[in-house]
């Protein structure tokens, strides 16, 4: 508590982002994890909750007649505009903000203090939930061709990497530690994905050390046992995901690319993805161009295109495209690696994994495969999503890309995904959250020293739990589009902005009605119905055979009218902006909006009930609700209400 | 004039036809005076049939003895015939030239298509004038129908019946007329029942560059405003637009002539630049090259998505002016493009009844055909074409375009799915059915169309065409529906745009799989419900259970 400077602010306006003139006057309160902001108005009880983990940049605005704005960016792209009486005020929730939303040490962040009464027994399930040795199982490992190596145990060859590594039956030891001594950060080739129908592998490492000319004998060894350990192909592929000018600017610092002349049977490859570097400068001027206040479409189109966010998600499908064709369709192994191998080698190869094995395309499935490439393999969250005070430049939406190419696929696949967007979105903002301990620290040997396993709490567990609005009901196993390896076209046409994760928080911008949630909710009546046809059977059969003995029955009345499901009917009632401020008063009247939301009551509801459960917690009040942990459409305290209010 | 003389060889064998996304398919190609037919003469395999009048353009190749005709049609399809000998390919190219050009009207094929189907519903007569104002009558006795166009020669792009306030005489009409460009005096568009305002379309006042002014057009326009109230003018062009056409003998509504309404300019483009938006739209879409940044910043210059903000905008605009109480009149030039885009679109977004499948026809009917879009010089030409556009412009298009992205945003709220916009888009183009042919009411009549050609609601509204384009997410939604207009909002219509360059399997499998749990829900629905009524009957029938 000593961070925050004012806890309660009177009198705070929140601007709405699209029109700054529908403002919502309320109370701003600071607590050790959120900021709050309770909105004034009799007979509603408007709340904006926003975890301090979440908060991106701070800006404090000179102040004008009506007070200090404070603008408030998060890593959920949700932005804030505060107006702050006075100036005083205004820097003091500045200030306390910029250190709350700043841990130093890993025990400030927010899984530490989420849900803290529990001990680390009733924990293990949760994290128990997940085996990666069960996935390689799945794949048929260990086997005649790879085996499990205890090479890594304490981290001992590479600190990045986990404990538990596949490697080549053939590679011994000396050969092991040989290559890694040659390789960045000790980062040696090891399996990521084994396909058991041809015996094809996806390996993954750093960069060699080959600079202009050293070569490492035990690194040639190792990618002779790869090659070898698919008997069904001659050569290999050796991916490097860097452009190539990148490569050759690493070997005059020693680094560098494997010299096709010193590795037996290699086919050598470059795939221009840029650096992190370039992605998180994409990724914010994209962001600049969400933000703009009623740009015109050109404004947007020329933004989009000037980020260069889309060629980079296209680079990135692309290169797991290469990889998961030479996989399945050639039965030939590939080495991918890039600079260290935690970033660009960690998307293509998780990409490839989820064009390649339908199970990836499931709600377990998913998990386990960020688990194992993202989680295991050393994909840096501390430092990519900047948990703590750190570096800024080591920042960078590496991950926001690996979600938005799977996201892209389902747009182009809509059957072979047994999640919707939502799941990859509840993913997202938790990867930034800090609240559940899955995404702490940058390697498995931190989050070991960190003892995440026994004081926080693991979202695959939680996800799990709540699956049932993560589910795609265009889903079936049995469809022919889940089947075997999919194949996206490139095409840049079929490339879509992602609105509904870079835009969440700007309402007025989604469709008003979700088909997904529609099918859903016909689905889950389909379920009841078939309920009640076997037990209408089952009572008919018992009329007609004994009669004497039958009790009376009470029909259970159903309602027909599709599901006691609306769609925001009321917001379909609210008009935008389309006056360029024509109109000088508050265009939209209050209407009939009551009969309506009483209609989805039913929802909203059960809605609260979820989101409470999930949040007992220690920590009084605070915690009672986070708007994290339920989706924004069904956030009962959306400010849709206040949209249609106002 | 004979078909023959046209044909010149009227069938070549070997025939290899490429189209996108489907097998090449060998066979013998046939001409007809209105169809190109390919038949590979085998059992079960899809037969190419192409109207004459679907061809946009054509180009011819040749390599050797082998010649190669592109196919560029208005459905923005493109396929490739190639034709074994270098004679009979340039005489196909030549016919199909000369017969995708006809202009006759007389010699199209509604003229000469007889149906094959049973007419439940004949289409010319589902949407006449009169039923429509009995309707309004329903609701209102503050208008009448006047027959003062009645031979066409107040406004040659009338109906004969139109709906103008009660108060206003035929002698009063004939001067307005005179005062609006093209003699499109004020009528009205919609009245909207909840409120009693209503929305009215014109063409532009006929001011001058010395401000002429016409008291009759005064009174009419304020005769539809209640009292005390003011209403709003919706003027289509920019300001800078609208005062220039003083020059041309234009203009706009003074302030001081007419100070009971409020002039509001918004920027719907003209038809000349919509239909360069719609070339270089295209173009884009069938741009081969993979880069990202090429596509962007084409699709960003063919200024295609900005014209669908504008209109949506536009009609947004006039919708809420409605909705809030205000009464509106839209025009632009000539008030035949932009204005019924807006009037239509207007109507979409406040009256459900226009969100169904026949509402949308009788808005079709009522705000564009009856309304006088020149649909023969508008839809003359599309994408393709390589001759200097004359009067063409995708018009309509930007308004089924716009249709569908509200369809997007409210994916339940309509009776009918995008198969029907894409529909109603490529029967516009080319077609069997008389419907769009001619520009004006006028036309028609003088072609006979009723009488001669079959009506593309006759076929339309029969149960097993309404299935096919009926959504199966459709719920009435009574309410206003307020689309979004940013630009994140906004979509390419891949339907149309990008029909024929990707594969569509996997999102019509979607579809199907929609329409799958729909119906399997409504079929436990059935089951359960007899099962109920057999309990229940059962349950009457046990005597035992009739004691407590």
């Amino acid at each position: 508590m000593e961070h925050i400077r004012l806890p309660k602010v009177d009198n705070v306006r929140l601007l709405d982002r699209i029109s700054p003139r529908r403002s919502r006057v309320g109370t701003l309160y600071l607590t050790a994890t959120h900021t709050i902001f309770v909105e004034n108005e009799a007979g509603v009880r408007n709340e904006t909750w926003v975890l301090h983990s979440l908060v991106c940049s701070l800006e404090k605005q000179a102040a004008t007649a009506s007070g200090s704005s404070l603008l408030i960016h998060c890593k959920n792209f949700q932005v804030l505009n505060f107006v702050i009486p006075r100036e005083r005020e205004c820097h003091d929730v500045h200030l306390s903000l910029q250190r709350l939303s700043q841990p130093e040490r890993p025990d400030e962040l927010y899984c530490f203090s989420y849900k803290p009464n529990i001990d680390a027994e009733e924990r293990r399930p949760e994290w128990d939930f997940l085996d990666l040795r069960a996935d390689y199982r799945r794949m048929g490992l260990p086997n005649s061709l790879w085996k499990l190596s205890s090479v890594n145990q304490h981290y001992k060859v590479s600190d990045t990497y986990p404990a538990d590594l596949f490697v080549p039956e053939s590679a011994t030891p000396p050969v092991i530690v040989g290559s890694s001594k040659f390789r960045s950060r000790g980062r040696f080739p090891t399996l990521s994905y084994y396909s058991k129908e041809n015996h094809a592998a996806i390996c993954r490492s750093s960069q060699p050390l080959s600079g202009f000319s050293a070569r490492c004998l035990e690194d040639e060894q190792m990618l002779e046992a790869i090659l070898r350990s698919n008997p069904h192909s001659d050569f290999m592929y050796v991916v490097d995901t860097r452009p190539k000018l990148n490569a050759i600017a690493n070997r005059a610092a020693g680094k560098g690319y494997e010299n096709e002349d010193n590795y037996s049977n290699i086919k050598f490859q470059f795939i221009g993805i840029e650096n992190i570097h370039v992605m998180r400068n994409s990724q914010q001027k994209m962001m600049e161009v969400c933000e703009l206040r009623s740009p015109s479409m050109s404004d947007f189109l020329e933004g989009l295109e000037s980020s260069g966010w889309l060629k980079h998600i296209k680079a990135v499908l692309d290169a797991g495209i290469f990889i998961a064709k030479a996989v399945a369709e050639e039965g030939v192994s590939v080495l991918v690696h890039c600079s260290d191998g935690w970033d660009r080698t960690t998307q293509v190869c998780s990409v490839a994994c989820v064009l390649l094995d339908p199970h990836y395309r499931t709600l377990r499935g998913l998990m386990v495969l960020i688990e194992k490439d993202w989680i295991s393999f050393g994909h840096k969250f501390s430092h990519r999503c900047n948990h703590l005070q750190g570096d800024p430049k080591e920042v960078s939406p590496v991950i926001d890309q690996f979600l938005e190419c799977v996201w892209q696929l389902m747009e182009q696949f809509p059957c072979a995904f047994e999640f919707n967007a939502r799941f990859l979105i509840t993913i997202h903002s938790h990867i930034y959250s800090c609240q559940y301990g899955n995404f702490i620290g940058n390697n498995q040997r931190e989050r070991t020293e960190l003892g995440l396993r026994e004081k926080t709490h693991s979202l695959w567990s939680y996800l799990w739990m709540n699956r049932a609005d993560y589910i795609n009901p265009l889903y079936r196993p049995d469809h022919s589009q889940t089947q075997g390896l999919l194949r996206p076209s490139t095409a840049p046409y079929c490339f879509k902005f992602w609105r509904a994760l870079y835009n969440r928080f700007d309402r007025g911008m989604h469709p008003r009605q979700s088909v997904e949630d529609y099918l859903s909710a016909i689905q889950e009546e389909t379920q009841q119905l078939k309920e009640q046809l076997a037990s209408h059977k089952q009572k008919i059969a018992q009329l007609e055979q004994e009669q004497e003995w039958s009790v009376p029955q009470k029909a259970v009345p159903f309602d027909k009218s599709p599901t006691g499901w609306t769609f925001c009917n009321d917001m379909a009632n609210t008009p935008q902006d389309y006056t360029g401020g024509f109109f000088t008063s508050s265009p939209c009247q209050p209407r009939a909006p009551i009969t309506l939301q009483t209609e989805e009551s039913n929802k909203t509801s059960k809605s609260i009930l979820s989101n409470g459960s999930d949040q007992e917690s220690g920590i009084a009040d605070v915690s009672c609700r986070s708007p994290l942990s339920e989706d924004s459409t069904r956030d009962p305290d959306s400010d849709e209400a206040a949209y249609s209010a106002s | 004039m004979e078909f023959a003389e046209l044909i010149k060889t009227p069938r070549v064998d070997g025939v290899v036809l490429h189209r996108p996304f489907m097998p090449t398919v060998e066979g013998t190609l046939c001409l007809t005076g209105h169809h190109l037919i390919l038949s590979s003469r085998q059992d079960n395999t899809e037969e190419l049939w192409l109207l004459h009048s679907n061809i946009d353009c054509i180009e011819k190749r040749f390599v050797g003895s082998l010649g190669t005709i592109i196919v560029k049609c208005k459905d923005l399809r493109v396929i490739q015939l190639d034709i074994p000998g270098m004679e009979e390919c340039l005489n196909i190219a030549n016919s199909i030239e000369a017969l995708s050009t006809l202009d006759i009207l007389s010699l199209m094929y509604p003229f000469f298509y007889r149906p094959m189907f049973e007419v439940i519903e004949d289409g010319w007569k589902s949407f006449l004038p009169l039923d429509a104002f009995k309707d309004l009558e329903t609701m209102t006795d503050e208008w009448r129908l006047s027959e003062v166009n009645k031979d066409f020669i107040v406004c040659p792009s009338y109906p004969p019946l139109v709906a103008v306030p009660k108060d206003i005489d035929d002698d009063t009409l004939r001067k307005v007329a005179s005062f609006r460009h093209g003699g499109r005096f004020p009528v009205l568009s919609y009245y909207h029942k909840k409120n009693g305002m209503v929305m009215m379309r014109s063409g532009q006042p006929l001011t001058g560059t010395n401000g002429r002014r016409c008291k009759e057009d005064e009174k009419l326009i304020n005769a539809t405003l209640r009292p005390g109230k003011r209403g709003y003018i919706i003027d289509t062009r920019t300001i800078n637009v609208a005062q220039q056409a003083k020059a041309r003998g234009g203009g706009i509504e003074s302030e001081a002539n007419y100070p009971q309404w409020r002039r509001i300019h918004k920027a719907v483009e003209r038809s000349n630049v919509l239909q360069e938006s719609l070339i270089k739209l295209v173009e884009a879409c069938n741009d081969q090259s993979h880069s990202m940044d090429r596509w962007l910043s084409k699709l960003e210059a063919s200024n295609w998505q900005t014209h669908v903000k504008e209109i949506l905008t536009t009609a947004c605009l006039a919708a809420q002016c409605i909705d809030r109480g205000a009464s509106v009149l839209v025009h632009g030039t000539e008030g035949a493009d932009s204005t019924l885009q807006v009037t239509s679109l207007a109507q979409i977004i406040l009256d459900p009844a226009c969100r169904t499948i026949r509402g949308f026809q009788s808005l079709v009917e009522r705000e564009w055909l009856q309304a006088g879009h020149p649909f023969q010089q508008r839809c003359a030409q599309s994408a393709y074409s390589n001759s200097k556009p004359r009067q063409e412009a995708p018009v309509f298009l930007l308004f089924l375009d716009c249709v569908w992205q509200i369809l997007r945003q409210f994916p339940c709220s309509f009776e009918f799915s995008e198969s029907f916009l894409v529909l109603v888009f490529e029967h516009s183009y080319a077609s069997q059915f008389g419907t769009f042919l001619g520009n004006s009411t006028a036309e028609r009549a003088k072609l006979s169309l009723p009488e001669k050609t079959v009506s593309l609601w006759s076929w339309v509204n029969r149960p097993q065409e309404l299935e096919r384009l009926t959504n199966p997410l459709y719920e009435a939604n009574s309410l206003v529906i307020w689309p979004s207009v940013a630009p994140q909002s906004l979509l390419l219509w891949e339907g149309v745009f990008l029909r024929w360059n990707r594969s569509s399997k996997c999102l019509d499998e979607a579809y199907e799989e929609m329409v799958h749990i729909i119906e399997y829900n409504k079929e436990l629905q059935n089951k359960v419900n007899s099962l109920r009524r057999q309990l229940a009957q059962l349950e009457t029938e046990d005597p035992l259970l009739q004691t407590p």
